[in-house]
């Protein structure tokens, strides 16, 4: 139920939620496992069979636990809503996620701060995906139009035997701010990891990704994947790491870069290990214009050039 | 419909395009043939204006106009556009989304037609990226579905046949004939005398010139007797000469 003094504040982040390319029914109804938080305070939680959703407000933030236990595969997705709406604040999210044993759980997030000025959001979080369980994490962004964010999500993500985890998160509207997303996944025996990030720079926005998995396991698979835009004077670095410390462990790092304009710096620098000979990383990395082909491709059908670099930016950060 | 006079395109001190004139009827498929490295791909590009590649010298007339110097958005609305060689690959945008945007104001089932002209079933290809997951012959037939939904007054068509299995072949000859039915001239750029016996007519290419036009049959004739083996790559003989 929504406290009624705290209605307001509701309102507004789930207004931000939509414009952020939320579903607002996501958001109701008991059948839907969802949390809401704007700064330290928990303004809507609810839980459905088979998962369990904790918190406790802190000074800064929130502490959240989310449990889904042995064997439930939840049929819909988990809905967070995160956010401050004031052009200031700091919210600290520690997050705890265990995907006990041969469970699956799809989880929407999106993290909303419109009128950020200057705004701190840091997220730490430990993730735990059980033996031959799975976890779907997608995460969408919206930090408004001042750029005045800095965003620092942190993740220690173990995956057991045949786990599955998924994760990626999207800043394509807006500005990005300062990101320094730093995500470090470990993979037992035929375990699966997949971490995409995708972001469209601006202004001067600041962007690091440090994305990093150990093919622990035999036969456990990864792939490091990101596609950053960058205009103006927006700057991004991405070190993408992979290790491949088992027979048969397969990893991929694979990165793109478009640099729109003369003034925007990306740098890439993809990591690559192997310490057993029978595993195998690859990793390619494109960093440069706008292909000129891809361009006249769809200026031959009648699109103009800012028209087609638009369709071609949508496709990478999609 | 298209008009090309005396056009010129030399690249460090090369000719690559040299004196050619070409002309384009209202309604025909005009097929040009010629072997690799004859500047065929090259003509392409400086009817479509992809490429940076600037005319050192001649025009090009389309409908009455001359549009030497336009861009190729400005080209592509007069009504031109170019199925390529080797079409790019465009990571996040849908078959369908590439097809509707070639299309503009045309339906969803529209664009299914035109897939099932192209021989793709629509329920397995609607959904995919025109990314490095198609094969190159997939990505080809896509290419001319997009033509078929754009209808162009003039398509300019690169070697639709390269890549393309022998399975294939008819519907990617189907699809030249619909568009000619819907009112498409067709500029057919191939080296295969197979594919351009679908033309009403048939110019040969040889380093950068036109040197004769006619119908299919003889054309065939002629590309055989005179250019296997070609003994004039860099100097063409113009119709009339004797080798």
């Amino acid at each position: 139920m929504i406290n009624y003094s705290i209605e307001k504040e509701y309102e507004g982040m789930i207004d931000a939620y939509q414009k952020a390319g939320g579903d607002r029914n996501s958001l109701l109804g008991e059948g839907t496992a969802r949390l809401v938080i704007h700064e330290n305070k928990v303004l809507d939680q609810n839980g459905v069979a088979g998962i369990k959703i904790e918190t406790r407000e802190t000074e800064n933030g929130v502490n959240v636990n989310l449990l889904v236990e042995e064997g439930v595969k939840i049929p819909h997705p988990v809905h967070l809503c995160f956010g401050v709406l004031p052009q200031e604040g700091l919210q600290q999210i520690i997050m705890k996620v265990n995907a006990k044993d041969n469970s699956a759980v799809s989880v929407v997030a999106h993290c909303v701060f419109p009128n950020a000025v200057k705004v701190i959001h840091k997220m730490d979080a430990e993730i735990t995906i059980g033996n031959n369980a799975r976890f779907d994490y997608k995460e969408t962004h919206y930090h408004g139009e001042f750029g005045g964010i800095e965003v620092i999500p942190r993740a220690k993500v173990k995956v057991g035997k045949a786990g599955v985890y998924q994760s990626s998160m999207v800043i394509s509207q807006g500005f990005v701010g300062k990101l320094d997303y730093d995500f470090d996944v470990f993979c037992q025996e035929e375990a699966v990891a997949e971490l995409v990030v995708k972001a469209y720079g601006k202004g001067v926005d600041d962007i690091k990704v440090w994305e990093k998995i150990h093919l622990d396991g035999a036969g456990a698979r990864g792939l490091a994947k990101s596609r950053l835009v960058l205009n103006d004077k927006a700057k991004a670095e991405v070190k993408g790491e992979t290790y491949g410390n088992a027979p048969y462990a397969r990893g991929h790092v694979d990165c793109i870069e478009l640099v729109n304009g003369t003034e925007a710096v990306a740098i890439a620098i993809p990591i690559v290990s192997v310490t057993d000979g029978r595993a195998k990383i690859t990793h390619e990395a494109a960093i440069g214009s706008i292909d000129k082909k891809q361009v006249e491709t769809l200026m031959a059908r009648g699109l103009d050039e800012s028209e087609a670099v638009d369709v071609i930016v949508k496709g990478i950060l999609k | 419909m298209l008009e090309i006079q005396n056009l010129c395109l030399s690249l460090n001190g090369k000719k690559i395009i040299d004196g050619l004139d070409l002309h384009v009827n209202i309604g025909e498929i005009h097929g040009v043939l010629g072997k690799n490295g004859t500047g065929k791909t090259t003509l392409a590009y400086l009817i479509m204006g992809v490429g940076n590649y600037t005319p050192t010298a001649g025009r090009l007339i389309f409908e009455n106009e001359d549009i030497t110097g336009l861009s190729v958005s400005q080209r592509a609305k007069e009504g031109i556009s170019l199925a390529w060689q080797e079409p790019a690959r465009i990571e996040g945008l849908s078959v369908r989304d590439y097809l509707m945007l070639s299309g503009k104001s045309r339906g969803v089932k529209q664009v299914e037609d035109y897939l099932s002209v192209v021989g793709l079933e629509p329920a397995t290809y609607l959904d995919r990226d025109i990314d490095n997951t198609l094969s190159g012959g997939e990505r080809k037939r896509i290419e001319m579905a997009s033509i078929l939904a754009m209808r162009p007054k003039l398509a300019i068509l690169d070697e639709p046949d390269s890549g393309i299995d022998i399975l294939a072949l008819p519907s990617l000859l189907e699809a030249m004939r619909e568009m000619n039915r819907q009112g498409s001239s067709v500029l057919l750029i191939t080296h295969n005398e197979k594919v351009v016996e679908i033309a009403q007519r048939v110019s040969v290419m040889c380093a950068g010139s036109i040197l004769k036009t006619g119908e299919p049959g003889q054309m065939n004739l002629w590309f055989k007797e005179n250019c296997q083996p070609c003994a004039h790559v860099n100097e063409p003989e113009k119709e009339g000469n004797k080798r």
